[in-house]
């Protein structure tokens, strides 16, 4: 080495800095519903992917790989996210997909993404996604099972045994209710009511008149179209003044714009970002929260939400699995089902091969709303938090 | 079930039908003038509530509206001038195509401008959780303020349509445009007119229906899909109509949900549509020989 010229060494060093820099670039599919019913799930979900791979390509890349990002939306349509999840697998050739926003999608596309040995990275919260466990199927949310359970147990701890149930007639809004109707009869509630309506229904007066009809003295909504924000005006406005959950679903602040006064009082469980502020600063998620609402919110003019958050966490572990296993598909599937302790938006995921989710209930937190904010529920103060009635 | 539950489902019934009943007026005054369906009618709905929402920002909610309105009507004439006036004796399909094509146009250029999210004004009166309630039944002041806006614009219309010169006009172009144009109507100013009155009721709807049901870049679709059937359940062109084929069409989906799960409402909604084009194709209040008279114009 030492007879070799100054200049040679300089050369090669540059020549391997320059290749390490052009590695080959990774071609990543994302199915997202940006428009149709489920536009505030796709919505804030494309953008947040769109100024997470611009970044990253900007300082070079995942782990020097530049991102090519495939953006299909699907509208909502399971038939449409069929034929893009096909396209980006057989066609593009795709190293990942993320998505799709709804669960109906997901599942859909679930038996497609198996055959194709393409990792799917699923922004939607239904269970059934991993479970039974895909081999290559992951997916970002908390588990319907876990918000159901939370919202039960608080609804037990009030002293309340008969509750109504309604759902839209989505994946997500059927996974809930089938998730809600199991745990009830576990805990020894009650549901008196029990409706589904249209996902794309303009007024809900006739369920809520169903519901106080039935004598309930708390009742869950699942869904995720404005029909959650509908729902509780109808249920005011015909003075059902009981306590209201939602699902997780509601974390999106527009609803509660939508609603107005008659949000107030809602209880539902949701992952922390939308509550990032008043997090104490010792607690594991909240630089990462910080960060990404104020990147999103800088870059979109609007509001963050928990559905941008879980298209964060999708890009989150892929960049995990590249920087740990590059670009080798087996070998990054692997990689994933080993990620342990990965701090992203929904909660802090610890995968396995039994668990594609890695998240458990404490991933939640159960929130309200409070003169048209988000706040942490105050343990004791839940019980009579129904506003009172303007006549 | 008490008498008290039962009005409440018939005012849920009636909330509805007012809904449909605004939204399908728009469809009477096109089909009136030319006898063709503008399916676009749903976008000028939802242009409606979203201009107002937009202007709601800087001005008072009144002036707001009647912008909104104004700007509608506006659009109305541009999309008639545009893509409907050129047209030399189209076929019913062909319009059918053109009008659906708009819609779908319109409704893009929607989400490049508003995005995806979802809007409403104001209630007009008192807020989300106020009702005016008589005893044990309850009933939002929007509702009324949705009748009401329904009862106005049926009797400008039928005093329009029945009592103006302009209005017989107009229908004088639907029966026959040619024998209207020997007569020396300006069949193509009335064509424009029925686009412009279409669109500025239809905005107006947007509005007042927005605080109940919101408004979104898609959401003159499905309230055109139940303006449709609306119309067509009362007969089509005649506003009075469309109003009662509303509120029966309104009350039966509220009281259906007695029996049948809500996700089965449209089931209910659709049901009604085909038996009535299967039993009475001029509607419940229309008159089999007019229509028929009008379909061979």
């Amino acid at each position: 080495m030492n007879r070799l010229p100054k200049w040679i060494v300089l050369l090669g060093a540059l020549f391997f800095a320059g290749s390490a820099a052009a590695k080959e670039t990774i071609k990543v599919g994302a199915i997202l519903s940006v428009t149709g019913p489920a536009a505030n799930l796709g919505g804030p979900e494309a953008r947040t992917l769109q100024m997470l791979v611009d970044e990253a390509n900007k300082k070079g890349g995942l782990s020097g790989h530049p991102i090519e990002l495939l953006l299909k939306d699907s509208g909502g349509s399971p038939e449409k996210a069929i034929s893009f999840a096909k396209k980006l697998i057989e066609e593009d050739k795709v190293f990942a997909i993320i998505g799709p926003s709804t669960s109906g999608e997901t599942l859909k596309i679930k038996g497609i993404a198996e055959e194709g040995k393409t990792l799917l990275l699923s922004c939607a919260a239904a269970e059934s996604i991993v479970k039974p466990v895909g081999k290559w199927v992951f997916k970002t949310p908390q588990n319907d099972s876990h918000a159901a359970r939370k919202i039960l147990e608080h609804i037990k701890k009030a002293g309340l045994t008969k509750i109504g149930l309604v759902s839209s007639n989505t994946g997500f809004g059927k996974a809930g209710k089938e998730q809600v109707e199991k745990l009830a009869k576990e805990l020894g509630l009650e549901i008196v009511a029990n409706e589904d309506y249209d996902k794309e229904a303009t007024d809900l007066t006739a369920v809520a008149t169903k519901l106080k009809a039935a004598g309930v003295q708390a009742f869950i909504n699942w869904s995720i179209e404005p029909a959650q924000a509908i729902v509780l005006k109808n249920a005011r406005q015909i003075g059902l003044d009981v306590p209201i959950y939602q699902s997780h679903g509601f974390g999106n602040i527009q609803y509660v714009k939508a609603a107005g006064p008659a949000a107030e009082g809602v209880i539902f469980p949701a992952g922390r970002l939308i509550v990032a502020e008043s997090l104490p600063a010792s607690h594991p998620q909240k630089s990462v929260l910080m960060k990404y609402k104020k990147d999103y919110e800088a870059q979109t003019k609007e509001d963050v939400s928990t559905f941008g958050g879980h298209a964060y966490d999708a890009f989150l572990m892929l960049g995990k699995v590249i920087e740990k296993a590059g670009v080798d598909r087996e070998k990054a599937r692997e990689a994933l089902e080993g990620v342990q302790g990965l701090v992203g938006t929904a909660g802090i995921f610890n995968f396995s091969a039994q668990d594609h989710n890695g998240l458990q209930a404490d991933a939640f937190e159960m929130l309200t709303v409070k003169q048209g904010k988000f706040v942490v529920l105050q343990e004791g103060a839940a019980k009579k938090d129904a506003p009172a009635k303007k006549k | 079930m008490t008498f008290a539950l039962f009005l409440q489902y018939l005012v849920a019934g009636v909330t509805y039908g007012a809904i449909y009943a605004i939204v399908a007026i728009g469809f009477g005054i096109v089909y009136n003038a030319t006898g063709i369906i503008n399916f676009a009618q749903g976008e000028f709905v939802m242009l409606g509530g979203m201009f107002a929402v937009t202007l709601q920002a800087y001005v008072p909610l009144p002036v707001a509206v009647l912008l909104a309105v104004l700007i509608v009507m506006g659009v109305g004439a541009l999309v008639e001038i545009l893509f409907i006036r050129w047209l030399d004796r189209p076929t019913v399909l062909r319009m059918i195509v053109i009008t659906i094509g708009l819609s779908i146009g319109m409704r893009e250029l929607a989400l490049l401008v508003w995005g995806e999210g979802v809007r409403s004004l104001p209630y007009f009166t008192g807020d989300a959780v106020t009702a005016l309630s008589v005893g044990d039944v309850h009933v939002s002041p929007q509702v009324l303020w949705v009748l009401g806006t329904v009862g106005v614009i049926v009797a400008f219309l039928l005093f329009f349509f029945g009592q103006t010169r302009l209005g017989r006009q107009m229908r004088a172009c639907a029966a026959n445009r040619d024998a209207a144009r020997l007569c020396g109507i300006d069949a193509r100013g009335m064509v424009t007119l029925s686009f412009v009155l279409a669109a500025g009721i239809g905005a107006l709807a947007g509005c007042v229906v927005s605080p109940i049901t919101y408004v979104q870049y898609d959401s003159g679709t499905n309230l055109a899909i139940k303006g449709f059937t609306v119309a067509v359940l009362g007969g089509l062109g005649n506003s009075a109509a469309a109003l009662g084929g509303g509120l029966i069409l309104g009350v039966i989906e509220s009281l259906s949900i007695l029996v049948l799960p809500a996700a089965y409402k449209d089931v209910v909604a659709i049901a009604i549509l085909l038996a009535i084009l299967v039993f009475r194709p001029a509607g419940i209040f229309g008159n089999a020989a007019t229509a028929r008279l009008q379909e061979h114009a």
